[in-house]
Order: C-alpha cells, then sequence, then structure tokens
C-alpha cells in the first residue's frame, strides 16, 4: 500500500510549521509520529498534498513538571511517558494507560500530541485528558490559545483545532488521590471496546471529588460529569457504585461495529468502570 | 512531487539515495539496498514483519516515510549477525525452534535484539509484553519465547566470564 504522492515538509521551528501550514491551507496536515496519519494515507482515506513533519520543531518536545501543574510536549511518544520516572509519579494514570496502547514499536514512534489531536474516538488519552481536565495549547498565525480537552472534542475527527492551528502541548494540573487506566481490548494494539479514566480523591474515608472519562462509546470520547458526582461523598460503597455506572450509561451512546452490538458495548463500558473505580478508591 | 536525497546509516554503512516522500521505509531497504531480510507483512503497522532498530528504537518500516529517517541510523536483520557466523538470538531461535514458516523470524529477532540491549534479563512477562508487537501465525510463541530466554542466559553467561 502506498499513498498518493505529496510534498515532504521537515520546518525545525514552530514558525516555521505555521508558516508551511497557512501557506497551504487545507492542502496540508502536520504529521508527528504518523502512526495514525500515514495508515489513513496508505488507505487513501487521507489525501495530504503537503505533509508536515513536525519532528525537527524543538518547542514541541519537553515534559515540565513544577509543582501544581504538568505540560506535555506534543511531540513525547508514548514511549517516552513510559519512561519519564518523574512523571509517572506526578501522574501515575499515565503510564497506566500508555501501557495499554498499541505495542512497544508503535508507543516508540506514536504521539500523545497526535493521540489527542486527531479526534479518533478510538484513542485512548483524549478520554484521559477529559478526566483530568487537561487544556490543549493550540498554536495559530494569532499566537496561542487554550482549549480544554472537554470542550475539544465535536465529533469523530471534527475538534475544536481550526486548519491553520498547531497542537503544541498538553498541560493539566498535577493529579491527586487515587487513579486508574481499565481498558478492555479484543488483542493488543486494538482500541477500546471500552475504556474508563478514573480519579477520585478521597478525605476521612469518604470521597470529595471524583472524575470519569470514557472511551471509544460514542463520536467523541465522553467526561461524565453526572457520573463523578455520583461517588463525591459516598465511601464508594455497591450503591454509589452502581448509581455512577448508571449515569455514565446515560451518558454513553455506542454504535455497533465490529467490536461488538450496542448492549455488549454498554455491558463492557459497565464492567470497566466498576473496575476502574475500585482501583482508585483502592489507590486513594 | 519533488525527490530527496536522503542519508541515512544502514547496518553500518552510510547510504544515500533519491526518494519520493511517499517511498516507505521498508521500500527502501528492500527494494533499493536490496535488504530483503527485514519483511512486509501486513503493511498496516499491526504484525512487526517489517521491525528494524532505528536510533536504538524499534519501529515498524512499513509505517514511516524514508524522508522521516534522513540521518537515522538503522539496523536490519542483516546487521545483526556477525561476520564470524549468527547472532546468539539467531542460533538460540534454530536451537529451540523459535519459528516454523519463518516469516515473522527477522522482525522477531530485531525486535527480540533491542529487547534484550534495553533489558538483558527479562521475565517470560517482559518477553510477552515486550514481543506484543511482532505476531507469529505459527508458533504459538511458546518457543520463541524460550529462544529469547536462552538467548539471554547465553548472552549474560558471556557477558559474565568476559568480566
Amino acid at each position: 500500500m502506498i499513498p498518493a504522492a505529496f510534498e515532504y515538509h521537515r520546518p525545525d521551528s514552530l514558525a516555521g510549521a505555521l508558516s508551511v501550514l497557512e501557506e497551504h491551507g487545507d492542502d496540508a496536515r502536520v504529521m508527528a509520529g504518523g502512526h495514525s496519519l500515514i495508515p489513513m494515507m496508505k488507505l487513501r482515506m487521507a489525501e495530504v498534498p503537503h505533509l508536515i513533519d513536525l519532528q525537527d520543531v524543538t518547542e514541541l518536545h519537553g515534559v515540565t513538571i513544577t509543582d501544581d501543574t504538568i505540560t506535555i510536549g506534543a511531540m513525547t511518544t508514548q514511549a517516552e511517558l513510559l519512561t519519564n520516572n518523574a512523571l509517572t509519579r506526578a501522574a501515575p494514570i499515565l503510564k497506566e494507560a500508555a501501557l495499554q496502547i498499541a505495542d512497544p514499536q508503535v508507543r516508540n514512534c506514536g504521539t500523545i500530541g497526535g493521540n489527542v489531536a486527531n479526534g479518533d474516538p478510538g484513542n485512548d488519552m483524549p478520554g484521559l485528558m477529559q478526566c483530568l481536565d487537561a487544556s490543549f495549547v493550540l498554536a495559530g498565525p494569532g499566537g496561542l490559545r487554550s482549549s480544554p480537552a472537554r470542550e475539544y472534542y465535536e465529533a469523530a475527527y471534527m475538534t475544536a483545532r481550526e486548519d491553520e492551528e498547531i497542537l503544541t502541548a498538553i498541560r493539566f494540573a498535577r493529579p491527586v488521590g487515587g487513579y486508574a487506566y481499565e481498558k478492555q481490548k479484543r488483542k493488543i494494539g486494538d482500541y477500546a471496546t471500552a475504556a474508563a479514566a478514573v480519579q477520585i480523591a478521597a478525605e476521612g474515608g469518604r470521597v470529595t471529588r471524583a472524575s470519569i472519562a470514557m472511551t471509544n462509546l460514542s463520536d467523541t470520547p465522553i467526561w461524565s460529569k453526572a457520573a463523578g458526582d455520583a461517588l463525591v461523598g459516598s465511601d464508594c460503597g455497591t450503591d454509589a457504585v452502581e448509581a455512577a455506572i448508571a449515569a455514565m450509561q446515560a451518558d454513553i451512546d455506542p454504535t455497533e461495529d465490529n467490536r461488538g452490538p450496542v448492549e455488549f458495548k454498554r455491558h463492557v463500558a459497565g464492567v470497566m468502570l466498576r473496575r476502574a473505580i475500585a482501583s482508585a478508591w483502592a489507590r486513594t | 512531487m519533488t525527490k530527496h536525497q536522503v542519508t541515512l546509516t544502514v547496518n553500518g554503512s552510510s547510504e544515500t539515495i533519491d526518494v519520493d516522500p511517499r517511498e516507505l521505509l521498508i521500500h527502501t531497504l528492500r527494494e533499493k539496498l536490496d535488504l530483503t531480510g527485514a519483511h512486509i507483512g501486513c503493511e498496516t503497522s499491526h504484525c512487526g514483519a517489517c521491525t528494524v532498530d532505528l536510533n536504538g528504537k524499534s519501529v515498524k518500516a512499513c509505517t514511516m516515510f524514508t524522508v522521516q529517517a534522513a540521518g537515522a541510523d538503522v539496523t536490519t536483520i542483516e546487521g545483526i549477525a556477525s561476520p564470524d557466523g549468527m547472532h546468539v538470538l539467531q542460533e538460540s531461535f534454530r536451537e529451540h525452534h523459535g519459528l516454523q514458516c519463518g516469516y515473522c523470524t527477522p522482525g522477531m529477532i530485531t525486535r527480540a535484539y533491542r529487547l534484550l540491549q534495553d533489558n538483558p534479563a527479562p521475565s517470560e512477562e517482559d518477553i510477552r509484553f515486550g514481543m506484543a508487537g511482532n505476531l507469529c501465525r505459527c508458533t504459538g510463541y511458546q518457543n520463541i519465547v524460550k529462544s529469547i530466554q536462552a538467548a539471554a542466559a547465553q548472552m549474560n553467561a558471556a557477558q559474565e566470564a568476559a568480566e
């Protein structure tokens, strides 16, 4: 499988990348690790007359951790998320999720920026970023702006990013409390049949804050405010957990595909969330 | 479309080639450099038959444009054996019957080579997790795991003997 012909650009600065993007408009696409885009180009499902390879754009690399905020450059690979011990200490849910994405070779290329930016509902990081209430930093001709992950996804492959913008970094407050990312997939490398991201903060044996997001159960990731709220004030006992699952079920909208019929996906979504809550609660 | 002149190091020797941007690394290796060890299997970055080592990391050469690899240091299965004979991993795959049809084997060994560089004493679980990007439709993986374990033990023993 060979993609259609294209012109290749390899800028070494963000300004350079933005100027190529501006020059070619709809005809240009940026590429991070390429593990979503290249397969789409090979299948001729994506036509990219001008491909902008971001690997030399230094501004997009690096992870910064302060006392309260974590900033991850868009070009950080999934493999780098696994080996950055400071990041794992500050936000262990990232490693738990990255371990469940693809396989070693793909994680060496695939980036967190590409994973959140392209709007594929099967990707794991978008739901996780909604769980963490992250913001995406977008650079465009007018400068930088910030887009909340919970408002970024409009439909499958449709996002709040404008054509002339590049997602440069992901930023979120240092998470507190227990965490879990639980994912059911048919095989290594597959997208989730259903996955749940959970962060729970507790005090005195009671939940003070809970955030729950689901992956691949709608045409966007689903942050379920009601599901999180159902846990607040509880000790994560059966009633509260079942209430959270019921609230989550009301927010998702899975469709039948080769991962199963709707009923099965709803069943798996419930199982994943139950496990994720139990695991996150045990870690508070 | 504009051709690009790309220089990369392949198995220790510097190669300069003209490529269309859309040329995939696996095609450059196989068709321009006559290195047909890395195989084309699924072409969708699932099977790992095309695995090569790029700047010390395992990648799938079917999902990378050659222009992206400009300046990179690439090792293929052909670069893993030495002039004196086969690599310990290759011997071990033969000894422990870590292959049947052999189609996935270059990718398996190239990936296992990097796995053992990163983790010289992997557990069975480490091996299964580390080899998850390489599919074999014949063996059921048992003997592949055994081959890698045996190679690791042999390499560590040789290392200890040398020290």
